[in-house]
């Protein structure tokens, strides 16, 4: 089990998921979280490089889980960010086919999706995020970084 | 604020389900109290749901974890419903705040416990404890693994 102790944000690397141009905004969410989808409108339109990390507080958002990992699955075809937006903006819909007919409206192969958003990989690369997030002391969403 | 070294007050309060809690139950491991203000408001519901994330890794470390706050155990249940979650609740509520004051957490002037962690040992003596500087402040779950860990490192 990896420990959890105090530890600064870690600075955006190759493998954080990131978009736009301009200073690094670090930005701890849940795609759960209401007040997550009101900010995150308001962010991306700062001229600003957004690295999204996953927040995902299950016991208040139960649903939070399957929609981190379907985001990181899209993400491993290319189609993160749009999967975010798209989460985000229409947050009624967030049931497996609803996460399914996403999938197809952004031309994701959903075989691929649905086998990647259930491995062990995509969840160890989403608990990843939200231990960095424990360890600089995050404790609501959305937390930002700049 | 009760302070590092000095035994735990002990005490006996109801859960969220009826049944009575005694810190003395918990003796030979390690408990932390959660000292936070009401039920249903805003912050303490991100406070005790990133808890409840960390709950596996906390346990882990030997560590029982319980919430108090002023409220009846009745709201504890629902409470801890609308969080879905499954940590431990108890109800300090008659007399009202007599443990959060027991252990110098209680805010006269509002009427309930401020936002403190107590970290007791296995022996019943405090080993760690952290009040928020006002009750709007959540403590981040690191703070909790760092005083873990240097205790162990003692």
């Amino acid at each position: 089990m990896s420990t959890l102790t105090s530890a600064a944000v870690p600075p955006a690397g190759p493998e954080d998921h990131r978009r736009g141009e301009g200073p690094e905004l670090i930005v701890y969410a849940d795609l759960g979280c209401p007040h997550c989808a009101s900010a995150w409108a308001e962010l991306c339109e700062h001229e600003a490089t957004i690295v999204f990390r996953h927040f995902p507080v299950a016991s208040k958002h139960p649903r939070s889980p399957a929609l981190h990992a379907a985001a990181e699955a899209a993400g491993r075809q290319g189609r993160f960010f749009e999967l975010v937006d798209s989460l985000y903006e229409d947050r009624g819909h967030v049931d497996d086919p609803h996460l399914w007919q996403r999938a197809e409206l952004l031309g994701l192969d959903l075989e691929r999706f649905e086998t990647d958003r259930r491995s062990e990989a995509v969840a160890a690369r989403v608990r990843r995020d939200f231990e960095s997030g424990i360890r600089a002391g995050v404790t609501g969403t959305p937390a930002v970084f700049g | 604020m009760i302070a590092a070294g000095e035994p735990a007050p002990d005490f006996t309060l109801r859960n969220q389900d009826g049944e009575k809690v005694s810190l003395s139950d918990f003796r030979g491991e390690k408990v932390l109290l959660v000292f936070y203000p009401l039920d249903f408001s805003p912050v303490c519901s991100d406070q005790l749901s990133i808890y409840q994330e960390v709950k596996p890794e906390i346990e882990a470390k030997g560590v029982t974890m319980v919430g108090i706050s002023v409220d009846s155990g009745f709201a504890h249940k629902a409470f801890q419903d609308k969080l879905g979650i499954d940590t431990q609740l108890l109800a300090d509520f008659e007399p009202k705040g007599e443990v959060a004051r027991a252990y110098g957490a209680y805010i006269d002037k509002v009427g309930h416990a401020n936002r403190s962690l107590v970290l007791i040992d296995a022996e019943g003596k405090v080993e760690w404890v952290h009040e928020s500087p006002t009750p709007l402040e959540i403590p981040g779950a690191n703070l909790i693994f760092d005083a873990l860990a240097s205790a162990n490192a003692r």
